[in-house]
């Protein structure tokens, strides 16, 4: 019994080598015209570290957390992205916003704390979908390498988004690849 | 100049010629290493190993440094004397037989000729065959001396295999032999030197001697001697650091070696196809011809080589006893079939 998948199978032939199959030359011959084929075809390798990759529209690398447009975090330290992560691999600790802190934080409260362990993180892109105030994001970018364990916790200040008041360069293009998302191009 | 009856410029010409053509093999095996990477790489629509230098043209001296700086181990139980005499003699070896090729038409330098070739014997071909033979050593030592079974099996395999297939080799020769009446390498390229070169006689005493010519060097498809993904990676398991090298490198140089010795005997050898060397001689020397018929004969061996790197990324390796099907069933038999109806014609054409 068999299940026909495609119409490109082929059943396969058992017959005995024939006299001049068994000489092997003329199949070798056919076998290195097509090598010889391959040779001059054109090659697929990418020299990584001058070429690079296009990256899909959609990918989801590491995470950063963003700022409204007068440099103030957005987090509000609901907890939804730790909830909706499958892969348990947020954590975070809630403040509450003091008098005079308004400049930085955009809610009342905000996440004094917020880790992500990106070897526990599966980039799904949950956190991102749960997250009620636009607060997170996956940027185009990997986790780079590291030599211990504990580099690949991210602290708040390694997620955060460069400020676009003081650093507005720097925001830009952190920001280049999520305004793109967004707008679906 | 004699001195005590002894013509010096002529030893010391030799050893000249000696460390040109062992220093040409050496590089010319090192850079095999790097050109079969790139075929690889080309027939499998890579690109190769490019990061060291220039295209990459530095990775052999990268893989050589390696290998010298790899930690160097003896196993307990094996007899060391042998176990170093291994990889040295499939290297003396390998490196031996280029003394009776004439690498190109002799040079006139000051009053002296001086032939491109380091012995002309007039059993120029016979020693190549006996020292290739002394190739089995290598592999036999190596394996048995590292006190391993899967290298005294691969070894064993290896021995088999080369035995068998030199038999045919050696049949398929004498056709050539019969052709030019000489053993002497020099007389075997001279012959075909202004005349038809002996592949259109002999199609397929070639063809023979070239699948001969990739089992004695343990090329694929008849590479089972060292199979290095499945068979436990043959009798040099036990090798490390650059006794391992060596043993890879007379690979190279048993390939370069062969390419040349296929040149030589069916393809003219230094002989440049539709020119008379003796014509251009008149109008740019023969210094100058004598380098333009050395290249010859390398682009002739090198493209033998390519074929060897073409072959092994083609097809799978045989089964030993598919392997030992072919040497004994198929290639004797015809070899003996070709010399039997070259002498016939022979005979039928000096009547
Ligand atoms: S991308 Fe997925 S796994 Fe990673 S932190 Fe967000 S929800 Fe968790
Ligand atoms: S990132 Fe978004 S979902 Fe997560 S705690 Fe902050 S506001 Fe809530």
């Amino acid at each position: 019994m068999s299940v026909q998948i495609t119409n490109r199978s082929k059943p396969v032939d058992r017959r005995p080598m024939n006299w001049v199959e068994r000489l092997y030359l003329v199949n070798i011959f056919k076998g290195m015209a097509i090598t010889l084929k391959h040779f001059f075809k054109k090659k697929v390798t990418i020299k990584y570290p001058e070429e690079t990759r296009p990256f899909s529209k959609v990918f989801r690398g590491l995470h950063i957390l963003n700022r409204d447009e007068e440099g103030r975090e957005k987090c509000t330290a609901c907890g939804l992205c730790a909830v909706a992560c499958p892969a348990e691999a947020i954590t975070m600790e809630a403040a509450e916003r003091q008098e005079g802190e308004e400049h930085l934080y955009r809610e009342e409260k905000y996440a004094a704390k917020y880790e992500i362990n990106m070897l526990r993180c599966i980039f799904c892109g949950y956190c991102e979908e749960a997250c009620p105030k636009d607060a997170i994001y996956l940027s185009q970018t990997f986790t780079p390498a590291n030599y211990q364990r504990k580099g690949f916790i991210y602290k708040k200040d390694d997620l955060l988004i460069p400020n676009p008041v003081t650093d507005p360069e720097g925001y830009k293009k952190a920001l280049g690849t999520i305004s793109r998302e967004k707008e679906g191009v | 100049m004699y001195l005590l009856a002894i013509d010096w410029i002529f030893i010391i010409e030799k050893l000249v010629l000696i460390a040109a053509i062992v220093t040409l093999s050496m590089v010319v095996a090192m850079y095999a290493t790097y050109g079969e990477r790139k075929v690889a790489a080309f027939i499998q629509d890579r690109i190769g190993p490019n990061r060291a230098g220039p295209f990459g043209l530095l990775q052999p001296l990268a893989d050589g440094g390696k290998l010298f700086f790899k930690e160097e181990i003896i196993p307990l139980a094996s007899s060391k004397f042998l176990f170093i005499l291994g990889p040295l003699l499939a290297m003396v070896t390998a490196l031996l037989t280029s003394a009776v090729i004439p690498w190109g038409s002799s040079m006139n330098i000051g009053s002296r000729v001086v032939p491109l070739q380091v012995a002309d014997v007039n059993i120029g071909i016979l020693y190549v065959f006996g020292v290739v033979s002394l190739g089995v050593y290598g592999i036999m030592l190596g394996g048995w001396a590292s006190n391993n079974k899967f290298s005294l099996l691969a070894a064993i395999r290896g021995a088999s295999q080369m035995v068998s297939y030199e038999l045919a080799m050696g049949l398929s020769l004498i056709a050539v032999l019969m052709l030019t009446g000489s053993l002497q390498m020099s007389v075997i390229v001279g012959e075909q030197y202004n005349a038809v070169w002996n592949i259109v006689y002999q199609p397929i005493g070639f063809i023979i001697f070239f699948i001969c010519a990739l089992a004695e060097t343990n090329r694929t498809p008849f590479d089972l001697p060292e199979a290095e993904n499945e068979l436990n990676f043959g009798y040099h398991q036990e090798y490390s650091s650059m006794k391992l090298g060596f043993y890879l490198f007379a690979e190279y140089i048993n390939m370069f070696i062969s390419g040349v010795i296929m040149a030589t005997l069916y393809f003219g050898g230094y002989d440049i196809p539709f020119v008379n060397e003796a014509n251009l001689a008149q109008h740019i020397g023969e210094n100058w011809v004598a380098l333009l018929t050395f290249l010859t004969l390398m682009a002739k061996a090198l493209f033998f080589v390519f074929v060897f790197m073409w072959i092994r990324w083609t097809i799978p390796r045989f089964r030993f006893d598919q392997l030992m099907h072919l040497g004994w069933k198929r290639l004797i038999p015809l070899a003996l079939l070709n010399m039997v109806i070259t002498a016939l014609v022979i005979l039928w054409l000096k009547k």
